[in-house]
């Protein structure tokens, strides 16, 4: 039983559990100005209720720390930094601390999911204030126990220590069964005196990692389980019609076939033999028609098509548009797909009018919710244990196939493992929506006097299930695909930005760096563009543009860091070689990058990438190095090559190879420095994805004299 | 149909259809579950494991066509320590979500023993799997140092 206390703590103790401390509410702020602030400043609110809480530890009988984390790891290594800010203000060494997910049955619940690079910004503080309230209590403990005074008393790696005496931490715990908090609040280090926090340290999945343990959805397992192929639709629009299961039943290791309103699944004692006997299925579909196209999608997500929301609006900009004399372009970006290397996978079983579900999701809750309502099992039943993610990029938002399974757990009575089959990550997942950008500008005396940005999109927050769907009515504009179409250039006299909403007859909605990504590279390529019409060194051109606040004082630190490292208009390049920059602030942190790109057999070739970041206070600053060189990476591959097609109601490729990403060849070296204003975490995940795609365009733009203006880059030939 | 295959020393026994490939067999029947599923045709090397010490794609893989043979996968390459390509993958802090992990390391242990210490090029023209989280970079710098731990031992 948890039990409140004054302060928002919340006790729990028992057999074998120790002393287990959480925190509970913490805030709430109206519905409109979370999502506003969440997309633009970056900082989340938890919301979360008075009776559970949310973080939630226990020392354990061998003196180590279970840390129950609410955030899933999926790569971006949060379990490595939970465990630092952890042990930094709890005085243990980072290898007593063991992170966990932390499932429903019995941890707390994350009110929101584990996305949008704010699991450290949205946790720090509350995080680091109970690891430091447990170590208060643990030390005013000690001075009934050993008979020493407090101010005699330290905490050093999991012992409380004083005069020659010590007692850790489980000892403590062992003799004590009424606990007390502390009178005053704990006093926080400062950031100078840290000793855990701001180290290069191994991330803590790193060997189980190497040795390939089991640790994914895929790999879930229960004893006398049973696997599922699921049917789902071949193509956008197809309904299902009569299904002959004859054949499919017969096949070999066929246990049954289900039929559901929703869909079909062959339930087999293995994996193949699933597989198998679901292409002997016979299924009539009916069809639309005509079946869906890309020309249909080309033509609906288009500037002036769909409902217009004004984003933002300063002075104004009154025929900038029309005015032969002004500077106009357009961009695209094509419909893209997570391609996460873990295929969706859970394991399901379902016993008693309980389940227990295992399997990677971003979504915890919601997942939990949508299980609840589609199978009528009530959610305290329902345990979601989270597995680690073979990638998340958005992908695992979106979890049907966890009631699929849970469904077919308790037809059968047996426990169920669903995997989603490559090709139907492509068709039956969601994809990144497509976007068409309109820039104009005038300049006045080297000075960009008014611009405008307009924005197409496909949907992205809207219809996905984080947001409420009141929400286009509150709001409007869909934030995850305005997400950094504002200005950073707030030093404009005249500016708008306009979002054109684009319903697509199919799921488009988040990815890394959604909205970011896309608008970056129209705003960063066009204002190159106006630097150059201007006569002006890119870097001077854009700091001229940035207002000198605390914000946009962080923006023009990592552009003048950049050009440091890079060298950018000084150092002399060898003959064909040529560097583009970039910057973006997303989620409240500015990156700058600068890329050195030559061409090879007529192609673009990416030799360099220097990376220069301010994500604030940071917790590991090697996590934030491979946050880095992954978002650069990714983003390169999405600006290179990645394209997706519908053709006859298909995604079109609907595989890896064909749908071509980025390889080890493909990658450039890559340097990040890292500058920390300020003494609070901000996000990382995301916002390198925003410079790279505009740094390589305009690299290609001063190299060759062609502006690229659509993605993938794959596209430019050049002789 | 009952076959005989050694996996990583050991001879195992698996009564499966023929056609059945290598990798369900790995991680459904043998619960060897290090060898990931993540395209089914042989397109990505998420599956990637050794066929009688050369790399194959073990989803695009027969299990039939490993009767008899040696199958080694991540969990038998180090033979029950890390091998130099793990050391040099800890060392340079490599994986992220690690899921296409194994894989690439198969395929690292497999090219160092045909080309022991690989240029740049060699990498590029040989490691063709596929990572979502970008780990590349660092792959690269583990490859060279993998390299360099084989030949100091």
């Amino acid at each position: 039983m948890w039990k409140a206390t004054r302060r928002n703590f919340l006790i729990k103790t028992g057999a074998g559990l120790g002393l287990a401390l959480g925190l509970g509410w913490i805030g709430k702020k109206a519905i409109r100005g979370f999502f506003v602030e969440q997309a633009d400043k970056g900082t989340l609110v938890q919301f979360s209720t008075d009776t559970e809480p949310q973080y939630w530890f226990e020392v354990q009988k061998d003196n180590t720390i279970l840390f129950h984390s609410p955030k899933i790891e999926m790569g971006q290594g949060v379990f490595s930094a939970l465990a630092q800010i952890v042990a930094e203000e709890l005085e243990v060494s980072i290898n007593q601390i063991k992170v966990v997910h932390s499932a429903t049955s019995h941890g707390p619940i994350d009110p929101n999911t584990t996305g949008g690079s704010d699991s450290i910004s949205s946790t720090f503080s509350q995080l680091s204030m109970l690891a430091a309230s447990m170590r208060e209590m643990l030390r005013e403990r000690a001075v009934t126990l050993l008979g020493i005074s407090l101010s005699n008393l330290s905490a050093q790696n999991g012992y409380v220590i004083g005069q020659g005496k010590k007692l850790s931490y489980a000892q403590i715990v062992a003799q004590t069964s009424e606990w007390s908090l502390p009178d005053t609040e704990p006093t926080l280090k400062k950031p100078e005196k840290y000793q855990v926090i701001g180290k290069a340290l191994p991330r803590v999945d790193l060997v189980a990692k190497v040795k390939a343990e089991p640790i994914f959805g895929i790999d879930a397992t229960f004893p006398g389980m049973v696997y599922a192929a699921v049917v789902r639709s071949p193509y956008f629009g197809a309904v299902r019609g009569v299904v002959n299961a004859q054949e499919a039943s017969k096949s070999l290791g066929v246990i049954r076939v289900v039929e559901q309103p929703e869909f079909v699944a062959v339930l087999a004692k293995s994996r193949y033999e699933a597989l198998m006997a679901k292409e002997k299925l016979q299924i009539a579909w009916t069809s639309p028609t005509p079946l869906l196209q890309q020309k249909e999608v080309n033509d609906t997500v288009q500037i002036g098509k769909g409902d217009l929301t004004v984003v933002q609006e300063n002075g104004d900009v009154t025929g900038l548009e029309d005015n032969e004399g002004n500077i106009k372009l357009e961009f695209h970006t094509p419909l893209g797909a997570h391609a996460q290397m873990e295929p969706n996978g859970v394991a399901a079983y379902y016993k008693d009018g309980k389940v227990v579900v295992k399997m990677s999701t971003q979504s915890v809750k919601n997942t939990r919710n949508e299980i609840a309502e589609a199978t009528g099992i009530r959610a305290e039943d329902i345990d979601i244990q989270p597995t680690f993610m073979g990638g998340g990029f958005g992908r695992r938002l979106y979890t049907p196939h966890a009631y699929e399974a849970v469904v077919l757990s308790q037809e059968i009575g047996l426990p169920v493992h669903v995997l989603f089959e490559r090709e139907q990550e492509f068709q039956n997942g969601y994809l990144r929506p497509p976007t068409h950008h309109k820039l104009s500008a005038k300049l006045n005396n080297g000075k960009i006097e008014a611009i405008e940005h307009q924005i197409a999109s496909g949907d992205v927050a809207f219809g996905s299930s984080l947001v409420p769907s009141f929400a286009p009515t509150v709001l409007g504009a869909d934030f995850g695909a305005w997400r950094g179409g504002l200005f950073h250039y707030e030093n404009i006299a005249n500016s708008s930005v306009k979002y054109w909403r684009c319903q697509l007859p199919f799921f488009t909605s988040w990815w890394r760096g959604l909205g970011l990504m896309a608008n970056s590279f129209a705003i960063e390529s066009f204002v190159d563009e106006l630097a150059k019409k201007a006569k002006q060194d890119p870097i001077s051109f854009r700091i001229a543009h940035i207002k000198p606040d605390e914000r946009g004082q962080r923006l023009i630190g990592v552009l003048k860091e950049v050009q440091k490292i890079s060298g950018f208009g000084q150092k002399v390049l060898p003959e064909g070689h040529a560097m583009g920059v970039a910057c973006a602030t997303d989620v409240n942190t500015p990156v700058a990058q600068v890329a050195e790109v030559k061409l090879e057999n007529g192609a673009i070739k990416v030799l360099k990438v220097y990376c220069v970041i301010d994500p604030g206070l940071v917790i590991n600053p090697d996590g934030v190095k491979a946050q880095c060189e992954g978002a650069i990476s990714m983003g390169l591959s999405a600006s290179m090559f990645e394209e997706l097609n519908i053709e006859d109601g298909k995604v079109t490729p609907n595989q890896y190879l064909q749908y071509q990403m980025a390889q080890i060849r493909d990658i450039p070296d890559i340097e990040v420095s890292i500058l920390s204003t300020g003494d609070a975490p901000r996000g990382v995940g995301e916002p390198p994805m925003g410079p790279i795609a505009p740094a390589i365009a305009n690299a290609v733009a001063t190299l060759t004299g062609t502006r690229m203006t659509k993605m993938p880059f794959k596209q430019y030939q050049f002789t | 149909m009952l076959l005989k295959f050694d996996l990583n020393g050991k001879t195992q026994s698996v009564d499966v259809p023929e056609d059945m490939p290598l990798l369900w067999v790995l991680r459904d029947t043998l619960q060897q579950k290090g060898t990931k599923f993540g395209c089914g045709k042989g397109l990505c090397g998420a599956c990637t494991v050794h066929l009688d010490g050369n790399a194959i794609r073990s989803c695009s893989v027969p299990v039939s066509q490993v009767q008899n043979k040696q199958i080694t996968t991540i969990e038998g390459l180090g033979k029950g320590q890390l091998h130099a390509v793990q050391q040099a993958w800890i060392e340079e802090g490599v994986p992220q979500c690690g899921y296409c992990q194994p894989g690439f390391m198969m395929a690292t242990a497999e090219l160092l023993q045909r080309i022991p210490n690989p240029t740049d090029t060699d990498i590029d023209d040989n490691i063709t799997n596929i990572c979502r989280c970008g780990t590349y970079y660092r792959m690269r710098k583990a490859i060279h140092k993998a390299a360099q731990l084989n030949q100091k031992s």
